[in-house]
């Protein structure tokens, strides 16, 4: 058939040359790719004059790094088990502050030995007044073998925070596939075919858009122990069948009214055809969009349920925030510094990153947003 | 108008008959459940304890009948005892928190909408120009901010380093030892004057919009607004009534403002940016030229052209922003201990108190229904579009 159309030749290794090519030798998957690699390269030029989209692709990047170093420095022998496993590990040799004895070791009205109430076992039992002892410190300020410090329970910080955002990504990644895989196909399916199918999945969105999630979470947790992978899989649920499927069954319809699924259905596709190869694929990049909100959604949500002390997870950043909260170093902010910001800090920055990418997703998506 | 009401009060109905009945399967009937572990299954109990506890709560009857006499015992209004407070009543205790999760959620709803609309016809209206990637980079960092985190750092330098505002709580007890009122009465006097003062300034805007002359509107704006202010403080600072209570209202107001800021900080972000865009868009359609060119001023165009039809797509988003702020206030009155429907699901949940964890959630979803509701209705009455199709 290549030699029916006389072509004008197109100059060597531009896209539209390898469209040419691919369409002459009649290759399916090539066009496809190459159909794929162009709106790819003309998006990625859109995407890139959004500064702040940038901005929130670095600091994802940032992050990532940040998971995969904790396996190079075990790996390597940098960091040792014992030490600095986020929840095992102890510093056995914190800095010590020198303190002095100054009070009377009774009480003068009730004569109770003040030293049996201390908590901490650490101080000698025949100290003197006057004389001074090496008391260990922990939580224990940033220092060269921690960088951003130990927790109360000589803990290091970094670690914590290193395999907290692997944990993050993890659940963010499960639940948006999740939510999108559901959410795609519900849409999908509800525009194409309306009537009670639509019906009965646009009624169940309205039900699930209208309970608070977190309320469902926090009862949920109440029945079972959640793992994270549990946390992912329900979060991606309640949204795949939730408000991002109304939105891509709205994105749907405005696709199946194109004249191309005529087209197809003329040319005697079935349904699931035209539902895989025509609707689906036109509405991905609408998918990809909510994918990233609703990463921002499950970081946050599953940092809440730890802070809330409902989810079963051994190291995460609200975890780190509800153990400095239990033992009340929140309060004291500027003195305890490390153990108030760093993963309160972590949550809001990559929720933020993935939360900005999906807005400079949403300005290449939609050409109105865009600055003329 | 009176079909779509209709429509959606029987939509509503069932939603809620949809939801109780999930609830209620998930936690008293899923085998291996909370209360037979408490109960039934426990056996540090003795076995007479155990069948007494049996024959109370009908645990030894098939699953139907439980959950009939759940649901005909639901709508007569018996909730059941807690648990924990075991003579207590569950509707005793979701009586005194209700009110308060109102407040709370009303309050909050209201300031962060109109804040963040009017963050947001300013944002639109001066693009490009400087401040704007700042405001919309903080805004953005509050609207993704780790709430409860964010809640505590702000309970840490307005009340711990600051000490303008109460670390958290209701009311501060030492000031209450010698009052001669019950906390729940100060309260609820607090709420129905504020409610009424709200609504009649709110009142007074909508019939100063409606009037044709101008010195009649601006009489009516303003006058209106000073005489319902006015009236507000006759009631607590002249009426005895009112002064005797003011320092306990005073008090509980006190309380009240950190947890709405915190929650007003943390959502009008997301309006802010959603008016940003609807403004944007409505910018760039013929008509804001056409009042442009007809030489209206500028504040003309943006407040009475471009905002109002950037305020549809809004609206929308209120529909779905009662859950958020629901949500948010389940994290507000945790962190704030605040005594509302939250705080107590999160304290049932956490201490297997199931019979105050299923009404608290239960009201819960009542709340965001109606919420929904209400704004549903709203937007009807805003959107003539959508007010047709309803009626027809």
């Amino acid at each position: 058939m290549t030699d029916l159309i006389e072509r004008p030749e197109l100059p060597d290794e531009t896209p539209e040359r390898a469209l040419d090519d691919a369409v002459r030798h009649d290759s399916l998957w090539r066009i496809r790719w190459t159909l794929f690699k162009r709106s790819f390269q003309g998006n990625w030029k859109l995407f890139k004059q959004n500064k702040v989209g940038i901005a929130g692709l670095v600091i994802i990047g940032m992050w990532g790094i940040l998971a995969i170093l904790p396996t190079v420095f075990f790996a390597t022998g940098y960091w040792t088990n014992s030490v600095y496993n986020p929840v095992t590990g102890l510093e056995r040799n914190p800095p010590t502050v020198t303190v002095t004895l100054v009070a009377e070791k009774t009480d003068p009205l009730t004569e109770i030995d003040l030293r049996d109430l201390i908590l901490d076992q650490r101080i000698p039992q025949d100290l003197q007044i006057g004389e001074s002892f090496d008391r260990p410190l922990q939580p224990a300020p940033p220092d060269s073998r921690h960088w951003l410090g130990t927790d109360p329970l000589g803990r290091d910080i970094m670690s914590q925070l290193m395999h907290g955002a692997r944990a993050a990504f993890g659940l963010g990644f499960i639940a948006a596939t999740v939510t999108v895989l559901i959410a795609t196909f519900v849409g999908s399916v509800s525009a194409y075919f309306g009537g009670a199918l639509d019906s009965f999945f646009m009624r169940l969105a309205d039900l699930l858009i209208m309970i608070p999630a977190l309320a469902v979470l926090i009862v949920l947790g109440a029945i079972i122990r959640f793992e994270l992978w549990h946390l992912a899989l329900v979060i991606g649920l309640l949204g795949g069948f939730g408000g991002t499927a109304i939105v891509l069954k709205s994105q749907a319809l405005a696709v199946k009214v194109k004249p191309f699924i005529d087209a197809a259905r003329v040319a005697g596709g079935s349904h699931s055809h035209i539902i895989f190869n025509h609707l689906v694929p036109n509405v991905m990049p609408l998918s990809f969009l909510y994918m990233m909100f609703t990463v921002t959604a499950a970081i946050q949500s599953e940092a809440t349920l730890s802070f809330l002390g409902l989810l079963n997870v051994k190291t995460s950043w609200g975890l780190m925030i509800n153990l400095a909260n239990t033992e009340g170093y929140l309060l004291q902010g500027g003195t305890y510094w490390w153990l108030v910001f760093p993963a309160g800090l972590a949550v809001t920055l990559l929720a933020a990153a993935f939360f900005l990418v999906g807005r400079a997703m949403d300005e290449v998506i939609n050409p109105r947003l865009r600055r003329r | 108008m009176a079909r779509y009401f209709t429509r959606r009060l029987i939509q509503m109905v069932v939603l809620f008959l949809v939801f109780i009945t999930l609830t209620w399967f998930l936690l008293y009937a899923l085998p291996g459940d909370i209360v037979a572990q408490k109960f039934a299954g426990n056996p540090n109990l003795p076995p007479e304890a155990r069948q007494i506890a049996i024959d109370r709560l009908g645990l030894d009857k098939p699953l139907h009948v439980q959950f009939a006499d759940y649901m005909i015992n639901f709508f007569q209004g018996d909730l059941g005892r807690s648990f924990n407070q075991y003579p207590r009543e569950v509707t005793s205790i979701i009586g005194e928190r209700l009110p308060r999760t109102i407040v709370l959620f009303l309050t909050a709803l209201v300031t962060y909408y109109w804040a963040g609309f009017i963050a947001g016809k300013y944002l639109a209206w001066r693009r490009g120009k400087r401040g704007e990637m700042a405001i919309t980079v903080g805004g953005v960092g509050l609207f993704t901010v780790f709430y409860p985190w964010f809640a505590l750092v702000m309970i840490w330098l307005f009340a711990a380093q600051l000490g303008w505002l109460p670390i958290s709580k209701f009311l501060d007890p030492g000031e209450w030892r010698q009052a001669p009122f019950a906390a729940n009465e100060v309260f609820m006097r607090l709420f129905w004057t504020v409610a009424i003062t709200s609504a009649l300034l709110f009142t007074a805007q909508i019939v100063a919009g409606k009037l044709r002359d101008i010195r009649m509107a601006r009489l009516a704006r303003f006058g209106g607004t000073a005489a319902v202010i006015a009236g507000f403080i006759y009631y607590w600072w002249v009426l005895p009534a009112g002064v005797e209570m003011r320092v306990y209202a005073g008090d509980i107001a006190e309380h009240l403002l950190l947890p709405v800021g915190v929650l007003t900080a943390v959502n009008f972000a997301g309006i802010m940016l959603l008016t940003r865009s609807s403004m944007l868009e409505t910018m760039s359609e013929d008509f804001i030229l056409t009042a442009r060119a007809k030489g209206l001023s500028e504040k003309a165009v943006r407040d009475k052209h471009a905002a109002r039809t950037a305020l549809l797509p809004v609206t929308t988003s209120l529909v779905l922003a009662v859950a958020t702020v629901l949500d948010g206030g389940i994290i507000t009155e945790t962190v704030f201990s605040w005594p509302g429907m939250g705080e107590i699901l999160v304290t049932s949940v956490v201490s297997e108190d199931i019979p105050v964890a299923v009404a608290a959630f239960s009201f819960i979803g009542v709340l965001a229904l109606v919420g929904h509701f209400v704004v549903d209705m709203l937007y009807g009455v805003l959107d003539p579009r959508i007010r047709v199709s309803g009626s027809s």
